[in-house]
């Protein structure tokens, strides 16, 4: 029998609005296979999400799911976890909600190191609000607001989740599809914030103003640029130049925010 | 060479991005304009590939 994700997915959803090729439906489906292998429950999980592209994502699922503002998904993914620490929370977003509008919520999180897990669609750009350049978008890209080229460069969002405090990191992208559903479970068993980054396409709104043909040569980048961490260590600056390190960069063991704040309430009545 | 798997296609599901197409390591489906048909089902095994990397829920392999 073929894998059932229908039983994960709100009834009459599908076929869903994301373009052709997209990448978010193959991390939709990892998703979906990680918390099987977790055994995540609709009555005991929330996924929580933001405004955009990526964060149509819990729309579809069919568990305990929270549209919220623009960037504000881990505030009130925080606020879920804290009223109610037995749940699972994970979050969706994409690079421009989550590093840009929401950066300043994102690294907050990362600092408390909250139980929860962040799925960080990085698609390069703002693709519902109409192409406009994120903090994703490389150096030199065409955006619908840098059509001469983006002369910032951009953020690492992995290097800025373990640099703010994130205790599980990984890395992967939409082409590496097994990946997907490995790391996004090996953040979910995890206890801290786990950010597990998804380097995506965006066909419609970066790759044609980028001169990508297809979403097949999208996803071939995608496969070329990706280099496995073990790997890496084996090679020259020069040979890295470019590219992407995939799975898991950082983890360590620290205590969990709602475990601290337990003690806090603890102490406060004596 | 017998086919491994059975593979499913929702057609209704299919945007036609041809991700499937392009890395099915023994070409197995194709590309009928708009639409991911079954080519060549003997050549069939069973990777699972394209049902991984379908990002429309349009392929369904089950295995023989």
């Amino acid at each position: 029998m073929a894998y059932d994700y229908e039983k994960s997915i709100r009834p009459g959803k599908l076929p869903h609005i994301w373009c052709p090729g997209c990448g978010h439906g193959i991390v939709m489906k990892g998703l979906i296979r990680a918390m099987d292998t977790c055994g995540l429950e609709k009555n005991n999980t929330a996924i929580v999400s933001g405004i955009g592209c990526a964060s149509r994502l819990p729309g579809y699922m069919d568990f305990c799911t929270l549209h919220t503002a623009h960037g504000r998904a881990a505030a009130f993914a925080t606020g879920v976890k804290m009223a109610k620490p037995e749940m699972n929370v994970i979050v969706c977003g994409g690079d421009g909600d989550g590093t840009a509008i929401g950066g300043n919520h994102f690294i907050h999180a990362c600092r408390r190191n909250i139980d929860m897990t962040y799925v960080l669609l990085n698609n390069h750009i703002y693709g519902m609000t109409g192409g406009q350049f994120s903090p994703c978008t490389p150096t030199g890209a065409k955006a619908s607001t840098t059509p001469y080229g983006n002369p910032d460069p951009i953020f690492d969002i992995s290097k800025l989740a373990i640099g703010a405090g994130a205790t599980f990191v990984a890395r992967t992208t939409a082409f590496h599809a097994t990946q997907i559903d490995k790391l996004i479970a090996e953040g979910i068993k995890h206890k801290g914030m786990s950010v597990i980054e998804v380097v995506d396409d965006c066909p419609t709104t970066y790759g044609r103003r980028n001169k990508f043909r297809s979403v097949v040569d999208m996803m071939k980048v995608l496969k070329d640029t990706a280099v496995p961490v073990a790997a890496a260590s084996k090679m020259t600056a020069e040979q890295l130049e470019g590219k992407i390190l995939t799975g898991v960069l950082y983890q360590e063991d620290k205590p969990e925010y709602c475990a601290q704040y337990k003690q806090v309430i603890a102490r406060a009545q004596g | 060479m017998s086919a491994k798997a059975e593979i499913e296609i929702i057609e209704r599901y299919c945007k036609g991005c041809a991700i499937c197409a392009e890395f099915c390591p023994t070409k197995v489906l194709e590309m009928d304009a708009f639409v991911v048909k079954v080519a060549n089902a003997d050549a069939c095994i069973a990777c699972n590939q394209c049902e991984l990397r379908c990002p429309d829920f349009a392929i369904k392999v089950h295995k023989l």
